[in-house]
Formats: structure tokens, C-alpha cells, sequence
């Protein structure tokens, strides 16, 4: 027991009753250890959350840690990504983080992950008991937030099911302001549910920026958009293709004479430069003044700049959470905090509450089946339910489409699945998720809907995912 | 506690259950939502849908017009629509993928339509946004131009504009810009 010391806070927290603690806490000695053997957590992203939520973590008692990132070190990340060093720029940050942690925090096992969330299979993030999110995107949380209610399951009184559960702590920040939240699906709202809270994104016409800029920031958008299409007629804009870039370089020469030769290792620098020397002209033609650097890479990459505290604050709070989640030591954040550090300081907790007809996170309703019906009798079956009453009904599957009501050429193309069994175009599992479109009446008026439906086939059960196996 | 322990017996029942399951391809809630926009198009006479990647790639596809009046008669132009996962918080991009002389469309195919840029509301749906492509084509509009000669023309000289228009479509040159034929 070397490290007692460390431990003496989060010993005292694990082992003594209290008031305020959730339901179901038994303080023992023995939870921390628990904490230690039996939870397995995964932390998305290692950039500026992600390396202080990593620290955290550790700290707080887990050893049993994942880390998936698919960037790596640029310069710009050292200043608040405080895991990584200068000589670290060029490295994956997921391999360069769990390294450090694993250096400064003894006891601590982290697998780094170098690659796009969307490279691991659904059994990669089945093993874990939490997820904790230090994401920048709506895109990427929106996927971990599908990925991780794929798991749920309900009852047949629609009630979730205690251990399907897949909890999440998400963390995000924009410059001195921040969020976190706790995302128990089928228990909160998932991000699906809340998805209409994230402000429209701000798009400027595109024929204000051909043709009457008055912000610096059309200017840059007019660069980007049009201007690099004009020149590199069909190419991508990629940051990351080489020969793309000795091209923007070459390019940067001809239009700025004098951009600082150091910019050469900075290739997305280069890039955003490329684009502000296009807007620099524009401006000057328009005279519109303020069209910097700093703001070529906000307007072009939506970059706002990132503060450390608000980072460290923000996954302190969510690494809080996760621990409360796995002791139930607290009570559980409910559900959704957020911070604004930018005068003075403020925090408001709101309770959302969920979308019980979430298509991500929603029970959907229940249909058993049996494994001889074909999909055209199953779309009848839909539209006598008395809960679905849906007519002119097309199927969907997990990305497969089965039916399609229109247009003609899908028609004709998915015309041929109508006399299948459902359970074959299911690929046989015996029990899934099914999403149906159609129209339904409501208070006398035809509205089209969006339902998530739950098959299960009669007397099929656990065979079919041997039989899957083995026919794989 | 509680919690702790169904976590130990997970552990048991992921050890049971280990033999491989199939990975499922998730369905973004995008992906859903397109699906009911286009099951339920309703598109003009004029206008035709193609999915080249196949029925199950639902989030790439493309839309062609063929105006059946004003100054585009005739001619057949072809649009990409590219969709995002979290569509419908974000509009679908698209790009007009015929060499086109009009003031609301430049020529490597960016669209001046408010509806996919500054007016997009997730209400919105693909139907919406295929309307008002055909709008452009039977009201072009020179007062938000983003081919300013053409705008310029049919402001001025909208007899000029006619033929240009004619000459563009049916293969030729307009000033220095050669098009490709694209009259079905």
C-alpha cells in the first residue's frame, strides 16, 4: 500500500455512508478495487477533453482504460493537450496519451486505439461498461450516441433493461464555455432526443459572397467555397494529400511573396493561408478590413479558440460523473450541466427530458412474429396494429432497404423483397430493430410517420447467432 | 454497488456470449429520415431520382430536370445530392453537375438557392429543395447572381439571354465559355 496518500480522498468517498448518495450505495473498503477489476471505460477522442479526461480518470481509481483517436499531433495541439510534447508532433495522440498517463499514474492500464470510431465494430464497444465522450463534432457524438443505444434492450412492458444499459459522460467546450452531460439511454435523453437544442449553423448566401461580401468572414467563405473549386476544378479539398499541398504551396508563393518559410511544416497553415490570400484579394476589392489569419481558420475549419481550464473544468465534472455512475457514491448529475466561464462564472443544471418517440433511443413498439412471414404480409400486419395503423408503409433495416413506396425506380428495385420472409431479409436474427415509414390518420388528418419497430420471431432464440457464425 | 455487481456478471455473460455476433452497419438517424423524405416524394412530372450506388446507399443520389418552360425548355441538367448523417440539422449539398449558363448557377456547379444555405430549417425536406431547383430554372433571378455575365444579360438584354441560353444548352459558346449539349 504504497500509495495510500493518493488514494486517501477517493478511499473516504468509497467507504463512508452518506445522504447524499445514490440509491443502492453500499460504502466498503473493497469498491475502489471494484472500481479497479471491473469497469472498463473508453474515452473517444484524445484531444483537449480527451487527454484531461484520460488524467482524470486515472486518477479517480479506474485502471482499466481505452482511448480511440484518429488524429494525431500537430503543433497548435501543444498548448492546452498537455499529455504531448513537442517532439510527440507527427505521433497518433491516442498512443502518445495512453503512454504518458500509463508513465505518470502507476497501476493504470490504457489501450490506445489509432483509428476512426467508425473502423470498430459494434463488439468492440459492447465490451465496455462506459463511454466518455471528448468530441468536437454533432456527427461523432451522434454516432457513439447510435452505437451505444444499439444495446439497449426493453422488456415487454417497454421498460428498459438494467443491464443493456450503455451510460455516457459527455463533455464539450467552445472557447470559455462548456457542457456535461450524463446520457443513461432509455433512462435520459439520449443526443438524439435533445439534437434540435444545437443552434443552426450560420451559412451566408452563396451570391452574397460572389457578389456583395461585406465581412471579412464572406470573404473567406467565398475563397473556400468557390474560388478553390474554380481552381482545382473536381479536386477535394483535403488537407492531408501531399501533392495537393505542394501545389497550395507553390500557389501561396505566386499570390503572397511574403509568407514566412516556416509555415512550410504546417501544411493545414499553408492550406488556410491559401484561402486567405484568395479572401485578402476579395477584401481589398470590396474594402473590407479584418480578414486575418486567426479568422481564415475559424470561418474555414469552424475553429474556435480552445481554453485549457474550460477543458479541465468540463472533464472534471463529466470523470465525476462516471465514477458516480459505477459506485453510485452521489447522486447522478441530472442531466445536463452547463458553464459559461466568460464573465465571471455561471453553471445551470436543466433537466431535459426524452423523446419517447426517439427513433435512437425509443422502445419502439413491439411486434412478434412469426419466421414464415413474408414482407408483404408483414406490411398489412403494420397497417392493422392498432398502435402503428400505418398505410402505404416502407421498410427499412439497418441500412437496408427493403420497400420503398416511391419513388418508381425504388419501387421496381425493392418490388422482388415483398414475397421474402422478413426473418431472411432480416439475416435471420431473432430478434432486431426495424424502421417503418407510412401514413397514419390523426384526429381525422393523414400524417405521414417514422416508427422504430421491435421483432422478435417466434421460436427462434440464441441459435440463430451460432448458426450466423457459422455460416460466416 | 448495485451497479458494480452487474458489472461483474456482464463480465460472465460477455465471457459466454464471445462467439462472434455480425457486426451490424449502424443507421445513422439521418439515414432514417431520408428514407421517409424520399419514400414520400412527390416529385414534378419534369423531374427524375437515380440512386448509382444501388437501393441501400439512400444518401447519395441524382435529381434531373428537364424544364418544360421558360428559358431552360428543353434542356436536361443533372444534380448531385450528397447527404449528411445528421441530416436533417444540416442541408444535403448540392452541386449541378451539367455545365449550366444561368445567373443562379456558376459554372462548377455551386447553387444559389437559399433553401440549402441560409434558409435551410430541418422542416425543410428533399421534395422542398427539388422544387426550388425547378423554380430556378423557370424564374432565374439576376438580383443574387453568381454568374454575374449571365446575370448582367438577363437583366439588360433578356432577348440576348434567351439566345445565349439556347446557344449554351445546345452545345456551343457564350463569350469565351465552351458547354457541352445537354437538350434531350
Amino acid at each position: 500500500m504504497t500509495n495510500t496518500g493518493k488514494w486517501r480522498d477517493l478511499d473516504k468517498l468509497l467507504s463512508r455512508p452518506g445522504n447524499l448518495v445514490n440509491p443502492g450505495f453500499e460504502p466498503s473498503p473493497e469498491l475502489k478495487d471494484d472500481l479497479g477489476e471491473y469497469t472498463k471505460v473508453l474515452v473517444v477522442g484524445a484531444g483537449g477533453l480527451g487527454c484531461e479526461l484520460l488524467k482524470d480518470l486515472a486518477l479517480s481509481g479506474f485502471t482499466n482504460l481505452h482511448v480511440i483517436d484518429m488524429d494525431t499531433i500537430e503543433v497548435t495541439n501543444l498548448n492546452r493537450q498537455f499529455l504531448f510534447r513537442l517532439q510527440d508532433v507527427g505521433k497518433p495522440k491516442a498512443e502518445v496519451a495512453a503512454k504518458r498517463v500509463m508513465e505518470r499514474v502507476s497501476g493504470v492500464n490504457i489501450v490506445p486505439h489509432f483509428c476512426r470510431i467508425e473502423d470498430k465494430d459494434l463488439d468492440f464497444y459492447r465490451e465496455f461498461n462506459i463511454i466518455a465522450l471528448g468530441l468536437d463534432s454533432i456527427e461523432a457524438r451522434s454516432y457513439i450516441n447510435s452505437v451505444a443505444c444499439s444495446f439497449l434492450e426493453y422488456d415487454s412492458d417497454d421498460k428498459p433493461s438494467e443491464e443493456t444499459i450503455k451510460p455516457m459522460v459527455d463533455g464539450g467546450t467552445e472557447g470559455f464555455k462548456g457542457h456535461a452531460r450524463v446520457i443513461l439511454p432509455g433512462v435520459t435523453p439520449c443526443f438524439e432526443c435533445t439534437i434540435w437544442l444545437f443552434p443552426p449553423q450560420v451559412k451566408f448566401p452563396l451570391c452574397t459572397l460572389a457578389e456583395t461580401p461585406r465581412t471579412a468572414a464572406h470573404c473567406i467563405e467565398y475563397a473556400h467555397l468557390i474560388k478553390w473549386d474554380e481552381v482545382h476544378s473536381g479536386k477535394a479539398f483535403d488537407a492531408d494529400d501531399p501533392e495537393h499541398m505542394q501545389w497550395i504551396y507553390s500557389e501561396v508563393r505566386n499570390w503572397h511573396s511574403s509568407v514566412n518559410m516556416i509555415l512550410i511544416v504546417l501544411l493545414f497553415i499553408l492550406l488556410t493561408l491559401a484561402i486567405l490570400s484568395q479572401a485578402l484579394k476579395r477584401a481589398e476589392l470590396f474594402g473590407i478590413p479584418g480578414v486575418t489569419y486567426s479568422l481564415t481558420q475559424g470561418v474555414v475549419k469552424n475553429i474556435i479558440p480552445a481554453i485549457a481550464s474550460t477543458n479541465a473544468i468540463i472533464s472534471a465534472a463529466c470523470a465525476l460523473e462516471a465514477l458516480k455512475i459505477v459506485t453510485a457514491c452521489s447522486r447522478i448529475m441530472s442531466n445536463y450541466l452547463t458553464y459559461n466561464g466568460l464573465e465571471g462564472l455561471h453553471t445551470k443544471m436543466t433537466e431535459f427530458v426524452r423523446d419517447k418517440d426517439c427513433l435512437v433511443c425509443g422502445p419502439g413498439i413491439l411486434l412478434e412474429l412469426e419466421t414464415s412471414i413474408t414482407l408483404q404480409k408483414f406490411m398489412e400486419l403494420v397497417g392493422e396494429h392498432p398502435k402503428l395503423l400505418l398505410s402505404k408503409p416502407s421498410v427499412t433495416y439497418q441500412g437496408k432497404t427493403l420497400y420503398m413506396q416511391a419513388p418508381p425506380v425504388l419501387e421496381e428495385m425493392t418490388r422482388s423483397n415483398l414475397k421474402l420472409p422478413l426473418f431472411d431479409l432480416m439475416d435471420k436474427m431473432s430478434k432486431d430493430v426495424i424502421h417503418v415509414t407510412g401514413m397514419t390518420n390523426k384526429d381525422d388528418k393523414k400524417t405521414s410517420c417514422l416508427r422504430k419497430l421491435r421483432i422478435v420471431f417466434k421460436g427462434v432464440d440464441g441459435i440463430t447467432d451460432v448458426d450466423m457464425a457459422s455460416g460466416a | 454497488m448495485i451497479r458494480l455487481f452487474k458489472v461483474k456478471e456482464k463480465q460472465r455473460e460477455i465471457a459466454e456470449n464471445a462467439n462472434g455476433r455480425a457486426p451490424v452497419k449502424k443507421q445513422s438517424a439521418g439515414e432514417l429520415r431520408l428514407h421517409k423524405d424520399i419514400s414520400e416524394l412527390n416529385l414534378p412530372k419534369t423531374t427524375t431520382i437515380a440512386f448509382p450506388n444501388g437501393k441501400d446507399d439512400l444518401m447519395n443520389f441524382e435529381v434531373t430536370i428537364r424544364p418544360d418552360e421558360g428559358y431552360y425548355r428543353g434542356g436536361m441538367f443533372v444534380f448531385t445530392f450528397q447527404v449528411s448523417p445528421v441530416y436533417p440539422h444540416e442541408a444535403p449539398k448540392v452541386k449541378c453537375k451539367t455545365k449550366v449558363y444561368h445567373p443562379n448557377i456558376d459554372l462548377e456547379g455551386s447553387v444559389c438557392l437559399n433553401i440549402l444555405r441560409e434558409d435551410w430549417k430541418p422542416v425543410l425536406n428533399i421534395n422542398t429543395i427539388v422544387y426550388g431547383l425547378h423554380h430556378l430554372f423557370t424564374e432565374p433571378n439576376y438580383e443574387d447572381p453568381l454568374n454575374h455575365e449571365a446575370a448582367a444579360v438577363l437583366r439588360d438584354n433578356p432577348k440576348m439571354f434567351e439566345s445565349n441560353v439556347r446557344r449554351a444548352m445546345s452545345g456551343g459558346y457564350v463569350g469565351q465559355t465552351h458547354f457541352t449539349r445537354c437538350t434531350c
